[in-house]
């Protein structure tokens, strides 16, 4: 236990400058003396936090909590997901004080977080989209996510009574098992309506690549596809080239239909304040926080963007049944018989997965229908 | 052929398509470059005002509602990018490179402070002219929009390619590139040429990103370039200094980024990691099959810092 005694310049200069500030400011300000259950909260993204997706979802659910007694919030933007994420949450921990701390990007788990997780045990460490497990990774870790391929088959749903050439488009970054399913969501909900439909897909290869996106978005309506969907970390270029030329838009990770009023359909987003809420809520009533978070739209983690103008009866209809089964929790999207698009067999008949089946968080398929490979 | 799909035409399309619509910000920047290092200085920096000069045009757009506006601002700020790198190397013992990878840092850093409230709100966009508009096909008509900005980098390649050779100004700038004694010797201030042409450069490369995000993809995102100002500087030895050959390798570069993603569009979905990385590979092959052991460069400016 020697390095409990070696100070690292940025504490001692921490304890010295706070211990003067104390001696100074205990007078002035006793208000800070009495507060003690406050608690401070570390946020971090990979990209900016008002990037109309990925980014901007967690930063609104950080955004939520900031009325709430005694928690401040410290967030920090445009994070690689490299050594640098380490240090941010370093300075977290050691100047801001943050006793929780929510990394928000897939890249930040291992090593990053893991090994914050050892160097700071009595810190908290929470990661979105990760697979925690509780023989491998320790207790002060955890992770959240939301099952949010439910919302792409309702946007399949949507998108397979609207779209007139029976071709539906979607441009991916990664062929990650998350991204994977929600392709073969958003084709089974359209599957739903018209088993003809198919889906076309495109890989970019990154996360934020305008240019790309924008490129695939014009390669596939070149080829007929008539409604769009994306994942990628921000649908803002997707979403304007696409209605640019014509074509329907669903949305994805936060509601995008300010941008293209009338060609958007409905989008699936995240509703991460209710998640943070909960950790938060743990956190300040002194309870253990969950290692391990999982929820659908049952649970609120997910949420549906308001229908848009040209949403037609037929599909309302579906779009509001398939979503009161799915309120019900429990309902499955991948359900056999069903085979992957290379022929061989995901589900036998009868079988059934599940949203909670956690099978699907290593998905490495694409469904018959979708037009793509995953390498 | 209404709504429905034209199949394996769409490859070549989308790679025409790609061609006009990805090209225009490597035409401005790499045209902007190659008259700065024929005049004997190379500014690395071009990434930096690229994206410095989309938040600049998207910003100015937004808040006046007029796209040439928010252009002309960004070549304003790309000259003052300019000014300032070849204000610096001015002085002795300045190494271009050094300076052009710090203010490529100190351009994105900027854009990004300055840019966080224009990230949400949508600016107009620049027009395009439907040259497409003769066809039925509503992909040949996307194909076909070409934007003004396209015309004017046709444009600018030819005729600065005719001025390098027949202008007293074209001259000028090669002597001082070519040799600064020289050019001492003719009564000339290296200096102030080299300000001058990294001043140009640069306000080119603004251009460049005013393209970005007020046409094609047409948003401010602090992701928009993605080292396109970068690949850009690297056309320009590609290109041997020659401002026709920098407009052929970037619809080069622009249609051969369409090609990952038109496959893909098309069914031929294995393998989309080595088609995007085509033109990378294709620019690695003319490289080697033009480059000789025996000489230098043909083309290159003497007075490049690369190069001496």
């Amino acid at each position: 236990m020697t390095d409990k005694f070696m100070l690292s310049r940025r504490d001692l200069l921490k304890t010295s400058a706070a211990g003067a500030a104390l001696g100074l400011a205990s007078a002035a300000f006793p208000i800070r003396a009495a507060r003690a259950a406050s608690a401070t909260v570390g946020f971090i993204y990979v990209g900016p936090k008002d990037d109309y997706g990925y980014n901007q979802a967690h930063a609104e659910g950080a955004a939520s909590l900031k009325g709430i007694e005694g928690i401040s919030i410290v967030e920090e933007e445009n994070v690689p997901e490299t050594v640098d994420v380490q240090k941010t949450m370093e300075s977290m921990i050691n100047l801001d004080g943050a006793s929780l701390i929510f990394p928000t990007s897939f890249g930040y788990f291992d090593p990053h977080m893991l090994a914050m997780c050892a160097k700071f045990p009595d810190v908290q460490f929470r990661h979105c989209g990760g697979l925690w497990n509780k023989d491998k990774h320790p207790m002060n870790a955890g992770s959240y996510f939301g099952y949010i391929g439910m919302g792409q088959y309702l946007n399949g749903i949507v998108a397979g009574h609207t779209t007139k050439s029976k071709k539906l488009g979607f441009v991916a970054a990664k062929p990650i098992p998350q991204v994977l399913l929600n392709i073969n969501s958003f084709l089974l909900g359209a599957r739903a309506v018209d088993p003809a439909i198919t889906c076309q897909v495109i890989f970019t290869g990154e996360w934020s690549l305008a240019v790309k996106e924008a490129e695939a978005t014009n390669a596939l309506v070149d080829q007929g596809v008539d409604v769009v969907t994306c994942h990628v970390d921000s649908p803002k270029v997707v979403v304007e080239t696409a209605a640019g030329r014509g074509a329907f838009v669903c949305g994805y990770h936060a509601n995008q239909s300010p941008l293209a009023p009338e060609k958007y359909l409905t989008g699936a987003e995240w509703n991460w304040a209710k998640v943070y809420k909960m950790f938060v809520d743990d956190l300040v009533a002194g309870k253990p926080l969950p290692n391990f978070t999982r929820g659908g739209l049952a649970d609120g983690f997910v949420k549906m963007s308001p229908l848009g103008p040209a949403v037609g009866e037929a599909a309302r209809k579906q779009f509001d049944a398939t979503l009161a089964e799915m309120m019900k929790g429990g309902f499955s999207v991948i359900k056999g018989p069903l085979k992957s698009n290379k022929g061989s067999v995901v589900a036998t008949e009868g079988q059934a997965f599940a949203e909670t089946a956690i099978e699907l968080e290593s998905m490495d398929y694409l469904v018959e229908g979708v037009v793509g490979s995953t390498a | 052929m209404d709504a429905t799909g034209i199949g394996l035409w769409g490859v070549p399309l989308a790679i025409l398509g790609g061609a006009i619509r990805v090209s225009t910000p490597f035409i401005f920047v790499s045209i902007g470059e190659a008259i700065t290092e024929r005049s004997g200085r190379i500014n690395l920096g071009l990434e930096g005002t690229l994206v410095f000069g989309a938040m600049t045009a998207y910003a100015v757009a937004v808040k006046s509602g007029s796209p040439w506006l928010g252009l002309i601002s960004a070549a304003f700020a790309g000259l003052c990018f300019g000014l300032f790198h070849g204000w610096i190397c001015k002085f002795p013992k300045v190494n271009d490179i050094a300076i052009g990878i710090a203010l490529m840092l100190f351009g994105s850093g900027l854009a990004f402070f300055f840019g966080k409230p224009f990230i949400q709100p949508s600016a107009p966009d620049l027009p395009a002219i439907p040259f497409g508009a003769w066809s039925d096909i509503p992909q040949v008509r996307a194909a076909l929009d070409v934007n003004v900005l396209f015309l004017i980098g046709a444009a600018l390649a030819v005729f600065l390619w005719w001025a390098f050779r027949n202008t007293r100004a074209g001259l000028i700038v090669r002597v001082v590139g070519d040799s600064s004694d020289a050019a001492r010797a003719m009564g000339l201030n290296p200096n102030t040429v080299r300000l001058v042409t990294t001043g140009v450069g640069g306000a080119l490369a603004g251009i460049g990103g005013a393209y970005l995000s007020l046409y094609y993809p047409g948003s401010w995102t602090e992701r928009i370039s993605s080292g396109q100002g970068l690949m850009a500087v690297a056309l320009v030895i590609f290109a041997r200094w020659n401002p026709l050959g920098c407009f052929a390798a970037a619809l080069l570069f622009g249609g051969a980024g369409a090609l990952g993603p038109a496959l893909q569009s098309v069914g031929v979905t294995q393998g989309y990691y080595l088609f995007y990385a085509a033109p990378y590979i294709l620019t690695l092959i003319i490289m080697i099959a033009t480059s000789s052991p025996s000489r230098t460069l043909a083309g290159a400016p003497g007075e490049l810092s690369i190069i001496k």
